[in-house]
């Protein structure tokens, strides 16, 4: 046997196994923080207003959150320029990588194909934009720590394989989607024998690992912060904040 | 206190009332803490006098039941991904230029404690996940810190996940003062409240000479029988001012005086409780309840027909969360809690003043009007202290856009910072409402808190802007003719 041939199944067995162990880690890891979140009750009605008075306000004040990042625009106008192009970049890439894992591929899918390649490159200029302010502004270098250049750092590594496999050393499609296909009918087979394609997808299982014990939980938590989400009911009738934990004083 | 950036205002190149982000000055502020508790005030409000032994683990373990009782602590220890939009905005980091007083460092404080004992990465490798020991020198650190915030939420309208730092910051003093660290000032004030009803520290008596002190004075002035009530029985309305209308802001307690006497609503306030600041929310929890509970005890006691809450921030605060602290308010008419602000506009809206106020007896004044921090950004009162200068004054200009209604400034000392030692705080987080103030030219200042009263004048006369600070209800009667 040649010696590379060794090396490719190695790899392949841990790459195998690497998925299988951030698929748990990401998922378990994920449910226990939000069931932590979910699970603690907030004491008293915590709003900061002016919010909207009914649920439904609340949830388009929070759909708005999501979508806009309004905060944000009032806040900094370059950064939230850099923030949401970095995440419409981010969106579009990961709905475009749909094509890896169905079959058959969506058709809205296959219609972005021309694009794809802008949005890959929004999102890498974006995260790059982000990088420079963070070092740039003396504010910003102030409270940057190390797990912020480390998400910076991932996201960057994956932007940049992600690119150069679709560009300058073409991975091929049929294999990546065999591979991945494999994977998640619990069959696996042989990943494409790219290195490239091996890097970038190795640093996509550490990002998923490292997800749920980072500040990347800001994907969920935004819907779960209660300053955000909870309508101004005070003299509502009828809708008396309670609080669970509370016991009648002596 | 030549400390801190001390460029005179007039000079400052900032446009619209609105400061430059000032250049970093690590740690500059860190001298300026608060005196420490006394004894004699926590034994009385049930917390510890001093540092407890065992204070690290201690603390651990409050710090863990917060995070299980409190849903906001829980998410806003994981969700900032320190993107720097709050950095600019907390008046104590434009004065002091001390960047551990931007929003995020002062929650990161708490933040590196959580990471050390709470996540999985900060336990076995601290350095990689920027987690820190809780030990004496990060406990200096909440002390200085977290008394240097005023709990104003200007950070969370920033905040493209609306992070609360007052949340943080209430949770941090609630763990201090579980292991014997508080501050004298608000442990003071709270005892006070046990012992005679009020923030102040004034005896009953006191508060009845007072209220006849003011009625002989307006009899003199005005001619009118204008009466103060104080523990009526039976009374249909319980007003719960900040007790420094009846010592300080006097102007205010007569303006209640004489809207009540047009109205010719019976009224009254309570020697058990003539507060409605809660200092509690500057402490802990229990305290928080305790005092708030006061006021429902004291409007049971004088059997009223309903609560009215007057000019003060706190005390609204307070007032939005009585009905979760201490019981549906149901024995008494609604709406509740309410202001009288709120009451204020209902009647003008129904035309119950048509053709009885005189706006001209304020054309004296340029009026501005400072949103105190809770009342914008707790509780929702925004139009109604505009709505009612609309009625009573003839020349009203607005701050700028940045810094009113839920952008507004803190006056620089709420949040339990209303003390003298805390001066150079509280003067340098002062300077950016005092140039948005400085910016409208008005002479008089409007506000409906009594911590914004007590204060603005002080930063006002340090800033150089020549203004008078006063409350809407007083523009208010004074347009009101007899």
């Amino acid at each position: 046997m040649e010696s590379s041939t060794v090396i490719w199944s190695l790899i392949s067995y841990f790459l195998i196994g690497l998925a299988y162990f951030a698929a748990l880690a990401f998922a378990l890891g994920m449910l226990g923080k939000l069931f932590g979140y979910l699970r603690t009750p907030m004491p008293w009605p915590e709003v900061t207003t002016p919010a909207p008075t009914t649920e439904g306000g609340a949830v388009l004040r929070v759909l708005g959150d999501v979508t806009l990042f309004p905060n944000l625009f009032k806040a900094d106008k370059w950064l939230w320029v850099g923030a949401w192009l970095f995440h419409v970049g981010l969106a579009a890439i990961l709905f475009r990588h749909l094509r890896y894992f169905t079959y058959p591929v969506p058709s809205l899918v296959l219609y972005m194909e021309p694009v794809a390649l802008f949005f890959g490159y929004l999102f890498g200029a974006a995260a790059l934009f982000l990088f420079w302010r963070r070092m740039a502004l003396p504010r910003t270098l102030y409270i940057s720590n190390i797990p912020d250049y480390i998400a910076l750092a991932l996201m960057g590594g994956i932007a940049t394989t992600g690119i150069l496999v679709s560009t300058w050393a073409k991975v091929y499609l049929v294999d990546v989607k065999a591979f991945v296909l494999g994977l998640l009918t619990f069959d696996p087979v042989m990943p494409p024998q790219h290195p490239l394609f091996v890097i970038h997808f190795t640093l996509v299982l550490l990002l998923l690992i490292y997800f749920p014990s980072s500040k990347l939980l800001h994907a969920g938590g935004i819907l779960l912060s209660p300053s955000r989400n909870t309508p101004y009911q005070v003299q509502t009738p009828g809708k008396r904040h309670v609080n669970p934990w509370d016991k009648p004083l002596r | 206190m030549a400390k801190f950036d001390e460029t005179p205002i007039i000079k400052d190149p900032a446009i619209e009332g609105i400061l430059a982000p000032p250049a970093l000055r690590e740690h500059i502020a860190s001298g300026v803490r608060c005196w420490p508790s006394k004894e004699k005030d926590t034994e009385k409000i049930n917390l510890p006098a001093s540092l407890v032994p065992d204070w690290q683990n201690k603390a651990i373990e409050k710090f863990a039941e917060l995070l299980d009782k409190n849903q906001a602590l829980r998410v806003y220890m994981d969700i900032c991904v320190r993107c720097g939009a709050c950095t600019d905005k907390c008046q104590f980091y434009l004065g002091t230029g001390d960047p551990q007083n931007f929003p995020v460092a002062r929650a990161e404080l708490m933040r590196k404690v959580y990471r050390r004992y709470f996540t999985t990465g900060g336990r076995n490798v601290p350095g990689l996940n920027d987690a820190a020991d809780f030990d004496e020198e990060m406990l200096h650190q909440w002390y200085t810190y977290f008394y240097q915030c005023s709990e104003c939420r200007r950070c969370s309208v920033f905040c493209p996940y609306g992070i609360d730092t007052a949340e943080i910051t209430m949770a941090a003093r609630e763990i201090m003062s579980s292991i014997g660290v508080s501050t004298k000032y608000v442990t003071e004030v709270v005892a006070k409240v046990y012992d005679t009803g009020n923030n102040l520290g004034i005896p009953a008596p006191a508060w009845i000479d007072n209220c006849q002190f003011l009625e002989e004075d307006i009899q003199e002035e005005t001619g009118l029988p204008i009466r103060f009530p104080v523990d009526d029985y039976g009374a249909d309305i319980l007003l719960v001012p900040p007790s420094a209308d009846n010592f300080a802001n006097t102007d205010t307690m007569i303006a209640y005086g004489k809207l009540f006497y047009k109205l010719g609503i019976r009224w009254t306030t309570s020697t058990y409780c003539n507060e409605g600041g809660n200092f509690g929310l500057f402490l802990n929890y229990e305290n928080l309840k305790k005092v708030n509970r006061r006021i429902i005890d004291a409007a049971r006691m004088l059997n009223v027909k309903t609560i009215l809450w007057g000019e003060c921030g706190h005390a609204w605060r307070g007032a939005i969360l009585t009905p979760t602290l201490n019981g549906p308010m149901d024995m008494f008419d609604p709406p509740y809690p309410y202001h009288i602000h709120q009451l204020l506009v209902k009647l003008l809206r129904q035309g119950v003043f048509k053709g009885q106020l005189d706006k001209s007896a304020n054309d004296h004044y340029v009026v501005t009007y400072h949103d105190p921090c809770n009342t914008a950004r707790a509780g929702q009162l925004l139009d109604e202290p505009r709505e009612v200068l609309g009625y009573c004054v003839n020349n009203f200009i607005e701050m700028p856009r940045d810094t009113i209604r839920e952008n507004t400034y803190c006056c620089g000392a709420g949040g339990g910072l209303l003390t003298d030692e805390l001066m150079p705080i509280r003067m340098a987080g002062g300077k950016a409402r005092a140039l948005a103030v400085k910016h409208t030219q008005a002479n008089f200042l409007s506000t409906i808190c009594a911590i914004c009263k007590a204060q603005l004048p002080d930063s006002m006369k340090y800033w150089d802007v020549p203004v008078e600070v006063g409350g809407v209800l007083q523009l208010f009667t004074n347009a009101l003719k007899y």
